[in-house]
């Protein structure tokens, strides 16, 4: 009785807070912020980081991190344009193409990430922060330093395209997020990477492949990488070896302001995603109101630190 | 320590103890496994608070609310387990918590020097610059002693000092604790190897139930009269009658051999459909370890294992799961349940593959089958949403069997089942490891409770150093034996 209470006290809470929060967003962008166009936008805009988020919740859902996928997402848009130019294609087959490349170097990317923490224990922090170093690195020399200009024209439909008006990589990562919000929460592998994220050794007991479960993670958070490089290099018909510094932090803050646990075990792809809508919305507030961009990271930051904190006040005492 | 009382929920750990020790004297306290020595200790030593009674030091009475106070007092704890800073070196680990400084700053040249002059005190060596990870178990006692003499300790407690010595390092230390004796330090002397004791102990103290059962002279002391008033009661008649084993019931778990360094040292025993074998033994001796390298938690260095008398390669959990062998740990929110995951997710969590139907897991067999298990063990809650973290012990324990009750596993191995959980629940884990004999199923159990061994085993098999010490039919399995048997007093039949 008392759960349902606080229940339904805290949806009434919620949603309170929700329209008190629409109706102060309309007052300060004067109404900017809840038009169709504007929504779209938005959602536009956070295609890449929730796409990036939600391979990183898998990470995160077992208590480890992958700080690599900025510099893979890089890495992928620079190969993936290499390879297509190379192989001289275009249409539907140049794009098949560049996805299968992108997949795999992100998931191969991913599987060394995870080699050394399934075999030797050791931190992904580490593991994974190399794999930045090394993947940036090479994104700049494949390239030689400069964007890769594709030459194939079927990517800007993707890039800029729509179906039935919303834009195609809008529709990509409702896709991604609602397939894995599957693969997360119905499958046999997804209740795995709770096991393990919540006592990897009850896990193991259990009988279940530690190991392969983990280096499953790191694949799909390598993958995921690789499909965001190629809406990023499709959006700007370049592969840039600049591009997705610093994309890891954001896609990080997403899955945490979406209430997924760094501790592991706990989390959501669902929640993962309105955190990085949340995120992507605030941004798009504060453009409206022309708040200056210094300001916007101090408030950004600000934002994420409340969310964490209020995220864990919730658990303790509601 | 006077009326010393102390409960935890459930038990009462303490009930109304009291315990002195003069200075230059060892005393010796023994007694079972949760007799009681641990908790005395620790509220000695500050780490835990009495419920009732006083701590009398030098004739004043004193409150110990914590190590540091009883650090001021002059008590020194070293725990079976060490307390050192593995990856610092001896010096530091000495002067841990007194750093001399100067100017703000850490005085090395000073720590040095009094680290030096308290190991010269003791007239040891040891290689102060190192890290004590890197030191053998006996110098890294030393490294204890020598932080406790540092804190200017006059009484010492130490907990099982000998465990981990070979004898000639067990000689030094009785030379040592001899030489700290004759200046006036005092020890508590907790060990499980009653032999010993003659040779280091002046008084000794049998506790029991969380009573002080006896304190005598150890010369007036005998060690066949420690072991009777270390067992001293009549066995617990709470348990149920145990059917016999049929004459033609076939082996379903046969071990040949086992190795599992460090601690199983070649076993071999077998286990009948419908039998409940015990094994006893000291903590450390090695059960539970057989019983990990039997399910495969562990590797095995050699032997085999055979189920229904086929012999299986288990060299993983996996394996052993799919042999047919359910391994119920003795730790069951570290090793037994994913606490943050419902009672539902932890039951079908070994057996997840039954519960898939096309590509996703169903839900709804998932809960047919886990309303199914709260109703046979009786598991008390309001639905199989719960969280496991907020069951009671023997619910949760009772999750842990769900959980391999899901399997149609053939071995069952009980490690400490009924550890910390109340009456109640502890007489429905009795009933249904005698449901599961009824089956067929061969059932290891290992208890530290005698009376639990006792009286749910068809077998005892007495584990030392982890080996077979002894096997006992149940009509011989006493109480005086199995510890006699288990702490060396007697030598292998």
């Amino acid at each position: 009785m008392n759960a349902l209470r606080s229940n339904r006290f805290r949806t009434i809470a919620a949603s309170l807070l929700f329209v008190i929060a629409i109706v102060v967003v309309n007052f300060v962008t004067r109404g900017n912020f809840l038009t169709p166009h504007n929504l779209t936008n938005v959602l536009r805009q956070i295609a890449q980081n929730a796409i990036d988020a939600v391979g990183q919740t898998f990470v995160i859902v077992t208590a480890g991190i992958d700080l690599s996928i900025g510099s893979l997402l890089a890495l992928c848009g620079v190969v993936m344009a290499r390879v297509v130019n190379a192989s001289g294609l275009d249409g539907p087959l140049a794009v098949l193409l560049a996805l299968v490349v992108g997949l795999a170097v992100g998931g191969g990317a991913g599987a060394i990430n995870a080699l050394p923490v399934v075999r030797l224990n050791l931190p992904p922090f580490i593991t994974t922060l190399a794999m930045m170093l090394v993947a940036r690195g090479l994104a700049f020399t494949i390239s030689g330093g400069q964007p890769v200009t594709l030459h194939a024209t079927a990517f800007n439909p993707i890039g800029t395209g729509t179906v039935l008006g919303i834009p195609f990589a809008v529709v990509i990562m409702l896709v991604v997020v609602a397939a894995f919000a599957l693969v997360l929460a119905r499958t046999r592998f997804g209740r795995y990477v709770y096991a393990l994220g919540g006592n990897e050794e009850a896990a193991r007991l259990a009988g279940i492949r530690v190991q392969r479960t983990k280096l499953l993670v790191y694949v799909i958070s390598g993958a995921c990488a690789g499909l965001a490089g190629l809406l990023e290099m499709s959006r700007f018909g370049t592969g840039s070896p600049q591009t997705g510094s610093g994309y890891e932090l954001q896609a990080i803050a997403a899955v945490v302001v979406g209430g997924t646990s760094l501790a592991g075990g706990r989390g959501s792809i669902v929640g993962t995603f309105l955190g990085a809508l949340f995120i992507g919305a605030l941004y798009n507030v504060m453009n409206l109101a022309n708040v200056e961009s210094y300001t916007q990271q101090v408030v950004l930051g600000v934002v994420i630190l409340l969310a964490v904190v209020l995220d864990e006040l919730r658990k303790r005492y509601l | 320590m006077r009326d010393i009382v102390k409960t935890f929920p459930g038990v009462r750990a303490l009930d109304g103890v009291t315990f002195d020790v003069r200075a230059g004297e060892v005393h010796a306290l023994v007694g079972e496994n949760g007799a009681g020595k641990s908790t005395l200790m620790k509220i000695l030593a500050g780490a835990q608070p009495a419920d009732s009674g006083e701590i009398v030091v030098d004739g004043v009475v004193r409150t110990i609310d914590g190590p540091r106070a009883a650090e001021r007092l002059g008590i020194g704890m070293i725990y079976q387990e060490f307390n050192l800073v593995p990856e610092r070196n001896v010096t530091e680990n000495i002067m841990l918590g007194m750093e001399p400084l100067r100017a703000g700053l850490l005085d090395e040249r000073a720590a040095v020097a009094r680290a030096d002059a308290v190991l010269a005190d003791l007239g040891v060596a040891l290689p102060r610059d190192l890290p004590v990870r890197t030191l053998p178990v006996a110098q890294q006692q030393l490294v204890e002693i020598a932080k406790a003499l540092a804190k200017n300790a006059r009484l010492i407690v130490m907990d099982e000092p000998t465990a981990a010595l070979t004898n000639r390092e067990t000689d030094a230390l009785f030379l040592l604790i001899g030489k700290l004796k004759a200046r006036g330090v005092a020890f508590v002397y907790i060990s499980h190897r009653l032999e010993e004791l003659p040779r280091i102990a002046d008084r000794i103290t049998v506790l029991r139930d969380g009573r002080a059962i006896e304190t005598r002279p150890i010369a007036a002391m005998p060690e066949a009269e420690m072991i009777s008033l270390m067992v001293g009661r009549p066995l617990d008649t709470h348990f149920p009658a145990l059917p016999p084993v049929a004459a033609e019931a076939r082996e379903v778990l046969t071990v040949r051999d086992l190795v599992s360094p460090p601690r199983v040292a070649g076993v071999s025993f077998t286990v009948r459909a419908g039998e409940i074998v015990g094994l006893a033994g000291l903590v450390g001796a090695g059960r539970t370890d057989i019983v990990r390298a039997i399910a495969g938690a562990d590797v095995p260095a050699s032997g085999t294992i055979a189920i229904d008398g086929a012999v299986r390669r288990i060299d993983s959990p996996r394996l052993g799961i799919a042999a047919g062998i359910a391994l119920i740990t003795e730790d069951r929110k570290a090793q037994g349940l994913v606490l943050g995951m419902t009672i539902r997710e932890n039951t079908t969590l070994a057996h997840l593959g039954r519960f898939v139907r096309g590509l996703f897991v169903s839900r709804s067999a998932e809960i047919t089958t886990t309303n199914e298990e709260i109703a046979q063990l009786h598991i008390r809650t309001p639905s199989g949403e719960q969280l496991a973290r907020n069951l009671s012990g023997g619910n949760q324990q009772k999750v842990v069997l769900a959980k391999w009750l899901v399997g149609d596993a053939r071995v069952f191995l009980f490690d400490e089942p009924t550890r910390g959980i109340d009456v109640g629940a502890k007489a429905e884990i009795y009933t249904l490891m005698l449901a599961l004999a009824k089956r067929g199923a061969a059932i290891v159990m290992v208890s530290s409770e005698l009376p639990e061994v006792l009286g749910m085993s068809h077998r005892v098999l007495v584990i030392r150093d982890g080996r077979i010490a002894a096997e006992l039919a149940r009509a011989d399995a006493t109480p005086d034996r199995v510890l006699a048997y288990a702490t060396g007093t007697m030598a292998a039949a």
